[in-house]
Order: structure tokens, then C-alpha cells, then sequence
């Protein structure tokens, strides 16, 4: 064996042996970089994964920056096909016949038996799937070439190749067959037939409606797409464009489950990664302040400055390593059921966390690591080596003494005061201990606000959870709905709202109630079906948490989310003219709601809206909030018999929770505790070190009569006190990183939260979160002193 | 207890540290109240051993120690502190004074662990640094003292809880000879006041001058127990 290789094994043995000998800190060490991996990895996969599976298809299928629908009674088809020419536009295609119709099934296909009403669709008359822009991919069948045959957007309509439509409200109540399904990546139509077969279609002496497909030369930004669409809008005569929607909206409602994931893990990612690093120089720190003999004697032995460095940073990489393979496999596991959905939404394979991440979150995480290690370790390769033998270890500082001097006149038991006064002897561990309780108290006020923010979020999402009651009147379909019924037997009919409304204010235990009917139109601004929830009777009571503007006090009002804004390009104040088969109302947009029911994409408004577009304006739904104390089983029965007459049914209003905030939730939580943790070992990290650099005086206590539990509450108090400060020093800061952190969240789904769920911090919480830095404190200490209290009292006098 | 009582009782103990040998093998030894006993040994005679058993630092193998009446080798690590705050001071060949705390807060130490009265023990501290003529550096730093001055602190705190039984682990072997013959004229003075004293030690000379009753020990058992001319004098 060559001088070089023996020199290798030795730093290895001493590197393996210090590894060994600290398993308490390797432990931290362990847990902390795995932790933070975790966190990173899984925030930066799925901020890049949950866009690949769209931006692969959609480079595949040079889809549109921009679908815009026209109104041909305002632009000509030439006008249209003249702004190929606009400022910034590199591709285009159409103009396409475009209309909405509402087919009926007219044949069983797949799960549909025939003679089912499904709700209106989109239909752009185009000869084929090619072209410069929004290449449509057949998923199973062949194009429409001729008239008489539909092809449907995969996931639209579950009806498949063979099966029959009818479409009841187009001139001819024609039947289509549907030849194939496809899939625009931007959702450019429901439905496709020939540019005849549009033509057919539509009602005879009304304009023809045009769809147009833009790609940019710049699009990367909201800003940019707004821009294109501006000079768009110019190229055509006022009013002409009725609608549109870009590529970056339908991007991100593709991918914003996923994409809500993304500001918290980074926050996590990021605390993790700065805790890290402080356990970490801690860690190190420590074993070299510990071992300054032991250094000595490697010195003596032959190990050069260089050898000694590297020993220590490899004690401090060879657990982060172990960590970061931890991290890394608990990352993409955890990415899995959040990622599952996103590909397939495509096309494409299951998501997954691309390689490089895999590859670039652990080195980066190594790397911080190895610099933390290195300040430390640096110092233990320039100790002299006589000083470092005769030395032994590295003496106690003189400070402290004013501190040890007062607290020993507070009217507090020595232990105690003792205690109290440790800190300032070592105020550089006593600064790092209480980085890390105030990285693991901020941690905890985030995660809390985290978790109430959800709640908030959890219990206002859908616009049917209020009131213990539901009372559902008939007329098939789900609760509420008119769009869709099932073919067959007759639907019974829906109950008279009078006689609902007078069965519902006659029953005892009833507070208030409001119904809602559903309706699917058009809207301006929107392509496709838009769900209308129309409110009847007063439903301040009930409504959605506002973002802006007001609820609904009168006829022709709207309230609509910041999703619907954003796709329809409008604002508050603004009007959505809304479209069913040939009339059309206005309503104004009074006020901007937080929901995520129909992917937030509903407008919500009185019944009066539908009855003046001639729909159905009769709820389907009542919701029904009871008396305090009314016992919920025996209203339900008193009311069930009032209402069985009239033909409605009340029901129990269960809670309908999201599973994309449930795994939230439970992600939130894991992190919170993994970081808690890595807290609280920094914690008990740097207790070990002070009680065995004191352990000495610890026995000469001993000795003079301290017992086990006047031990264990010095040490423990000896941390207390830089709990207490540092908990309530890191609840602002976790306050403020929620604050931060929050309204990214709702921004990466395209929703602004109400400032009611991001404002979820009250005094009492507050002043409990406050101690959170005493519990992890007092925690990570419990454990060193317990070992203080057992120490053998004789061995701890022996100590140097 | 009368005068002559045992505060020491010793019977057959043997204390053996893994495979090795016995470090002491059933030793019995009696002390009584006033008594100086002054215990010599080679190093790894037993000596310190005897020493940790009486104090209650540790525990005997098989055999029995009671002290002031006291079994002490059973005691759980609370009764252990107990016992040391009511019936033990000690005194160290290298001091064991917290550097960080004053000379009256080193002496108030085991008073307050014992939970006695502010105003009493304050009191107490100051009547020994005073009896000790130490008082002038009540308030300062053990560093800034000499060897014998650290010594004298020691004991100070050694009497503070007025102990039945004062344990002195070469309490000169630090110390220059000037320092060293300080210290054992004080504790010459407090046998002579009636204080039982247990003396672990190399020094010959100290053990003559201030001891009443000499044991020796040899691989852990008892070769030879003295009583000195003087102490039968005293």
C-alpha cells in the first residue's frame, strides 16, 4: 500500500470515527439536510414538472397563444384573416366558424345511455386537424370530412367514435356522428365539424360567430399576451371580438393544483436549507470546540491543516449525504399522487421530477453544507498543535459573571439562576441555539397560519356549504341543475319554490334559507359553457368570502372570481353579456369572490338573470341554516314530512373537502414537524455541547448537593429564557413570511385569497405561538438533562 | 449521638470496577464524631474510592456504609444530594470553585441548594469568611486568589451547611508550601473545634500534624490503623 493510500484510510478511519462517536449529532445532520431536500426538491419538481407535460405539448402542437371568438355581425371574415398581419403575430389560423350547441345523446355510448341533455358546446367548423397553429391531436378515430360528423375534445364529451348526437336547437335538430376525439392543447373548441357542416348549423339569418388562433412572437408574460390581444383588438372594428383566452390562463388552471404547492414548499425548502446550514456550523463548530486535544494528537501524528479540514467537513458530509439520498426519494415520492394527474391531462406520460433537479437540489444542498462545515474546520486545521495538546479543550470564556452576579440575587432557586445565567457565558452558541428555536417558532406560526389559511380556504370553496340543510326540489340532474338530465323516464317535475319557501318559514328551528338554480350559457369573454348559479332570496348570509367589490343586492348584478376576470380580460364594474339560444341579458360585475367550485369559473347571480335569458329560474336547491339548538334529526324529519306533499326532500349538508387541500395539509404538517424537530435537536445539539463543556462543574454541584431534578431544571432553564425571546421574536417573522407566502398561493391558481383567510392570526393564537419557542427549547433540552442528572458524579469531577 | 458515637460505620465493603480488581476489598472501618482520619495510600490503593462511598458518589459492590446514622450506599441520586447538602463537605485538591461566581457566591452555593434562608445563609457566609479571613475578598473571582486562598474558600463552602462529616481530597497537593501549611493549620483548628474530618492524602506530613488516626491503605484493603500520640494529647 503506497504512503498516499495509507494516508487516505487514516482520514477515512477519522472521519468514520467521529461520524460515529457524535450519533446525536448525526442524527441532526441527518434529518436537517433531509428535510430540506425534501422540501426543495419537491418545490422545485413541481415548479418545473407540472408545467413540462403542457409546454411539451403545446411546443408539440404549436398551440395558441391566443383564441379569439368574433361576432360576424362586426367583422368580416377577410378583417379577420387580415389580422394574420398584426403587430407581433408570427402564425394564425381561421377564421373558423364557431357556435354553441347543446347536444343530446342519440345513441348509448360508453357511460351515456342515449337521450341525455348535455350541456352546451363549443363547436368551431375547421376542415382539419393541421396548420401552423393548434395542431389537434386525434386521440381515437379520424377527422370529420364530411357533414354529418363531429369530432369531440377528449375529456368534453364522454361519448366515443360511433356514438350518435342530436342537436335539438340547431336548425334541423341534425344528428351527427361522432368520428373521432381529439385534443387541443389550449382547449380551442368542444367539439369539431366541417366548415359546411358549421355553416348548417347555424340559425339561419343570424351572424356567423368566427374563432381565430394566434401564436406571438413574444408571449411569455400576461403583460405580452395582453399586449398581442390589444393590437389584435385594434385590427378589428370596435366591439368585434367577443372573447378570448390565452394560452397562459389555460396553463395555469392546467396546472394549478400543482402549482399552489410551489410558494409554500420553497418556503419550506428555503428554511430547511438555512437551518441546514446553521445545525450544520453548529454541529461542526462544536465537535472541533470538543476535540481540540484530539486535533492536537492527529497534528502530532503527522495529519497536515489540510487533512484536519477535510476530516471535519467530511464528519458534516458524510450525514448530509445520507440525508440528501433520504431527501431525494421521500421528494419524488411525495411528488407522485401531486404530479399524477398533470401529464395525462396531456397525453403524455405521468409527471415526474425532471433528473437535473434530482441531480442540482442535493449538490447545491452538499455544497452549502460543505461551506458550513468549512468555516469551522478551517479553524480546527490552523490550532497549533502544541496549544491544542496542552490546552486540552477549548477553555471557558470568561463572561457572564455580571449576568451570573444578578440573576444570584433574584429571589429565584439557584438552580434556577444558575440557569439563567448560562447564556451569557457562551453568547455564540447561545446565539445559535436561539437562531434555531426561531427558525423552528417561525416555522410553527407558519405552518399554523398555513393550516388556518387552508381551513378558511377549505370551508368557503364551494358555494353549496351553507347552512346545516339542503333541500333539494327535483327535476333530475344533480342538486340544483338543469343543464344535464337523464333520458328515460320523464323527470319529475321541480317542486313550486312558493310552497318550499312557505313549508321551509313555517318549520320550527328554521333561521334562513336561499335558493339556487344552475343554468350553462355563453358568456363574453369566456370561450365555451359558462355555469351560471342564480341566487334566489337573500344569500348575504351565505355568501362566498369577497375579494373586492360587493354581493349581490339587485337584478342584473354579478359576482365572478379572479380566475373568471382574468380569462374574461375584465374588472370589477365591468359587463358580461351572457348568450342562450339566441337572447341575451347584461349583467354587471359588482363584486370579485374567492371559490374554487367550477374551477372558479361560475357567475354567480339573482334568478331574475336566467328567467331574462328564458330559462328555468326555479331553484333546485334551498340551503337552510337552523335556530341554535335546533336539534338537527328531528328537523329534518318534521321537515321531510312538510316537504313530502309539495315533491322536495331536505338533507343533511355534509362538508365536501378537497383532497388537493387535504394533502396540503398533510404535507404542511410533516414539514412543520420535520423542522420542529431539526429545531429542537439543534437545540439539544448545542445543550450536549454546553453540558459536557460544563460537565466538570456539574459535578462540583453535584457534589455539593444538587439533585437529579434540581439539575435537570439548570440546564433546562438554561435554555428557557433564549426560548421565550427567541419564540416571540419568530412569530412576526412567521406572520410575515404567511403573509408572503399566502397570496402566492392563491396567485399560482389564479386567485386572489380574501384578506379574511390570509389574516388568520388572532392575540390568543399569537401569544400561544409565542411559546412555541419555550416548548422547542425546553424540548431539545429535556434529553441533555436528563444526561446531566444521571452523570456520574465522581467520573464528572475526574473531567478536565 | 454522643461524642464517641460512630459517624462513620464501614462493614465489609468491596467495591470492584469491571473485571478488574477489587479497588477495595471488605474493608470495615469505624470513625467516630471528632475524629480526623487521615487515609494514605499509593495511588490506586482505594483511597479516592473510600472517599466517593463515604460521600455518596458512589456505591459498594457488597457491604454497608452508614453515615450520621444513614445508610448511604443505597440511596437513589436524589437521597444522594440529600444526604451530601445535610451531612457532607467537601474539600478538592484542585478547589472545583465555579470560576464564574464570586467567593461568596461559590460559599452561599450549597446553602442555597439546600434551600436555606436567604438572610440565614448570607449570614453564615459571611461569619466563615470571616472565620477563615477571607472576608476581604468576599467579592472576588476565585482566578484573582492565591492557591491557599482557594483552599480556604473551599473550605468555607465545605462548612457552609455545617457538616457532620468533612471529606479533604488532598487538599494541599496543589499547593505551595506556604499555601499547604495554611491549610493544614485550618484544618488542625477545626478538628481541635470538634469537626470530623476525613483526610485523603500522600502527605505524610500532613497526616501527622493534623490527623488523630492514620489508615493506610494497599491494594484496596486496610494494612495498617494508627491513632497518633498527639491526637490522644488533643
Amino acid at each position: 500500500m503506497s504512503a498516499l493510500a495509507r494516508r487516505k484510510g487514516a482520514l477515512g478511519r477519522v472521519v468514520r470515527a467521529g461520524v460515529g462517536r457524535r450519533r446525536v449529532q448525526t442524527a441532526v445532520m441527518i434529518l436537517t439536510t433531509l428535510m430540506s431536500v425534501t422540501a426543495a426538491v419537491l418545490a422545485a419538481g413541481l415548479l418545473v414538472a407540472s408545467r413540462a407535460p403542457f409546454d411539451h405539448a403545446f411546443a408539440e402542437q404549436d398551440g395558441a397563444h391566443l383564441t379569439a371568438q368574433f361576432d360576424g355581425a362586426k367583422v368580416t371574415a377577410s378583417q379577420l384573416a387580415a389580422t394574420a398581419r398584426a403587430s407581433d403575430v408570427t402564425a394564425a389560423a381561421g377564421p373558423f366558424p364557431v357556435l354553441s350547441v347543446r347536444p343530446r345523446t342519440a345513441s348509448d355510448s360508453g357511460p351515456l345511455p342515449a337521450g341525455v341533455d348535455l350541456p352546451p358546446l363549443t363547436v368551431v367548423g375547421r376542415a382539419d386537424a393541421a396548420g401552423g397553429v393548434d395542431r389537434v391531436s386525434l386521440v381515437t378515430g379520424s377527422w370529420a370530412t364530411r357533414p354529418g360528423q363531429i369530432v369531440v375534445a377528449y375529456d368534453e364529451v364522454p361519448v366515443e367514435p360511433g356514438g350518435r348526437l342530436t342537436l335539438p336547437t340547431a336548425p334541423g335538430s341534425p344528428t351527427l356522428t361522432v368520428v373521432g376525439v381529439a385534443r387541443s392543447v389550449t382547449g380551442t373548441a368542444d367539439a369539431w365539424v366541417t366548415p359546411e357542416q358549421a355553416e348548417a348549423l347555424t340559425t339561419p339569418g343570424s351572424p356567423t360567430a368566427y374563432e381565430m388562433l394566434y401564436r406571438f412572437r413574444h408571449a411569455g408574460t400576461d403583460a405580452q399576451v395582453a399586449a398581442d390581444r390589444a393590437a389584435i383588438t385594434g385590427a378589428v372594428p370596435k366591439g368585434a371580438m367577443s372573447g378570448s383566452h390565452s394560452y397562459l390562463a389555460v396553463r395555469q388552471q392546467e396546472t394549478a393544483n400543482a402549482m399552489a404547492f410551489v410558494p409554500f414548499l420553497a418556503a419550506f425548502g428555503v428554511l430547511g436549507l438555512l437551518l441546514s446550514v446553521l445545525v450544520i456550523a453548529i454541529v461542526v463548530s462544536g465537535a472541533v470546540g470538543a476535540a481540540t486535544r484530539r486535533i492536537g494528537i492527529l497534528k502530532s501524528l503527522g495529519f497536515t491543516p489540510a487533512q484536519v479540514v477535510r476530516a471535519y467537513v467530511g464528519q458534516a458530509l458524510i450525514p448530509a449525504a445520507v440525508g440528501c439520498a433520504l431527501g431525494l426519494g421521500l421528494g419524488n415520492l411525495l411528488a407522485v399522487p401531486v404530479l399524477g394527474e398533470v401529464g395525462t391531462a396531456f397525453g403524455g406520460p405521468s409527471a415526474s421530477i425532471p433528473v437535473w433537479i434530482d441531480v442540482v437540489v442535493p449538490a447545491a444542498a452538499l455544497a452549502l453544507v460543505a461551506g458550513a462545515a468549512l468555516v469551522p474546520a478551517l479553524r480546527a486545521g490552523r490550532l497549533r498543535t502544541v496549544q491544542a495538546i496542552s490546552v486540552g479543550r477549548t477553555p471557558g470564556a470568561g463572561r457572564g459573571h455580571l449576568a451570573r452576579r444578578l440573576t444570584g440575587r433574584l429571589p429565584l432557586p439557584r438552580a434556577v439562576s444558575l440557569g439563567l445565567a448560562n447564556p451569557f457565558a457562551r453568547p455564540a452558541r447561545s446565539a445559535t441555539t436561539a437562531a434555531a428555536v426561531a427558525f423552528g417558532a417561525a416555522t410553527v406560526t407558519f405552518g399554523v397560519g398555513l393550516a388556518l389559511t387552508l381551513g378558511a380556504v377549505q370551508s368557503g370553496r364551494m358555494l353549496d356549504s351553507a347552512g346545516s340543510v339542503v333541500v333539494e326540489t327535483g327535476g333530475g340532474g344533480p342538486p340544483g341543475a338543469q343543464a344535464v338530465h337523464a333520458g328515460g323516464e320523464p323527470d319529475r317535475p321541480r317542486a313550486d319554490p312558493a310552497e318550499i319557501a312557505a313549508a321551509l318559514g313555517a318549520q320550527r328551528g328554521t333561521s334562513r334559507f336561499y335558493g339556487t338554480a344552475q343554468a350553462e350559457v355563453g358568456a363574453s369573454g369566456i370561450a365555451g359553457a359558462t355555469t351560471v348559479v342564480a341566487y334566489q332570496g337573500d344569500a348575504s348570509w351565505a355568501a362566498p368570502r369577497m375579494v373586492s367589490g360587493s354581493w349581490l343586492d339587485g337584478p342584473g348584478q354579478a359576482v365572478v372570481t379572479t380566475r373568471f376576470l382574468k380569462a374574461a380580460g375584465i374588472r370589477v364594474g365591468d359587463t358580461v353579456t351572457l348568450r342562450e339560444r339566441g337572447r341575451q341579458t347584461s349583467v354587471r360585475i359588482v363584486g370579485e369572490a374567492f371559490f374554487t367550485q367550477g374551477e372558479g369559473m361560475e357567475l354567480l347571480t339573482g334568478t331574475s338573470t336566467l328567467a331574462a335569458l328564458g330559462l328555468d329560474a326555479k331553484p333546485g336547491q334551498y340551503n337552510v341554516e337552523t335556530r341554535p339548538g335546533t336539534d338537527p334529526a328531528h328537523y329534518l324529519t318534521a321537515l321531510n314530512a312538510a316537504l313530502d306533499p309539495v315533491g322536495a326532500v331536505a338533507l343533511a349538508n355534509t362538508a365536501n373537502t378537497s383532497d388537493v387541500i387535504v394533502t396540503m395539509n398533510a404535507l404542511i404538517g410533516m414539514l412543520t414537524l420535520m423542522l420542529v424537530v431539526v429545531a429542537g435537536l439543534g437545540v439539544l445539539n448545542t445543550v450536549v455541547l454546553d453540558t459536557r463543556d460544563r460537565v466538570h462543574d456539574l459535578g462540583v454541584l453535584k457534589a455539593l448537593g444538587m439533585g437529579p431534578r434540581q439539575t435537570v431544571t439548570m440546564v433546562v432553564t438554561s435554555v428557557a429564557g433564549i426560548g421565550l425571546l427567541a419564540g416571540a421574536a419568530a412569530v412576526p417573522a412567521g406572520v410575515a413570511l404567511h403573509r408572503y407566502v399566502t397570496p402566492l398561493m392563491g396567485n399560482a391558481v389564479g386567485m386572489t385569497l380574501p384578506a379574511s383567510d390570509i389574516a388568520v392570526y388572532h392575540a390568543p393564537q399569537l401569544a400561544v405561538l409565542a411559546l412555541g419557542g419555550l416548548l422547542i427549547a425546553v424540548t431539545g433540552a429535556l434529553l441533555p438533562a436528563g444526561w446531566a442528572a444521571r452523570k456520574d458524579t465522581a467520573t464528572a469531577l475526574r473531567s478536565e | 449521638m454522643t461524642a464517641t458515637a460512630p459517624v462513620i460505620d464501614i462493614r465489609d465493603v468491596t467495591r470492584t470496577y469491571g473485571q478488574g480488581p477489587p479497588a477495595l476489598a471488605e474493608v470495615t472501618l469505624s470513625v467516630r464524631a471528632g475524629e480526623a482520619l487521615a487515609v494514605l495510600g499509593p495511588s490506586g490503593s482505594g483511597k479516592s474510592t473510600l472517599l466517593n462511598l463515604i460521600a455518596g458518589l458512589d456505591r459498594p459492590n457488597a457491604g454497608s456504609v452508614t453515615v450520621a446514622g444513614l445508610r448511604v450506599d443505597g440511596l437513589s441520586e436524589a437521597g444522594s444530594a440529600r444526604y451530601r447538602r445535610a451531612t457532607i463537605g467537601m474539600v478538592f485538591q484542585f478547589f472545583n470553585l465555579l470560576d464564574d461566581l464570586t467567593v461568596t457566591d461559590n460559599v452561599l452555593l450549597p446553602a442555597q441548594l439546600a434551600g436555606v434562608h436567604r438572610a440565614e445563609a448570607r449570614r453564615r457566609a459571611a461569619g466563615l469568611l470571616e472565620y477563615l479571613r477571607i472576608d476581604r475578598h468576599a467579592a472576588a473571582y476565585p482566578g484573582r486568589l492565591s492557591g491557599g486562598e482557594r483552599q480556604r474558600v473551599a473550605v468555607a463552602r465545605a462548612l457552609m451547611n455545617r457538616p457532620a462529616l468533612l471529606l479533604a481530597d488532598e487538599p494541599t497537593g496543589a499547593l505551595d508550601s506556604a499555601s499547604g501549611e495554611d491549610v493544614r493549620e485550618l484544618l488542625t483548628e477545626l478538628n481541635a473545634e470538634g469537626q470530623t474530618i476525613i483526610l485523603v492524602t500522600h502527605d505524610l506530613g500532613l497526616a501527622e500534624s493534623c490527623a488523630t488516626r492514620t489508615v493506610e491503605l494497599v491494594d484496596g484493603r486496610i494494612v495498617r490503623d494508627t491513632t497518633h500520640a498527639t491526637a490522644v494529647a488533643r
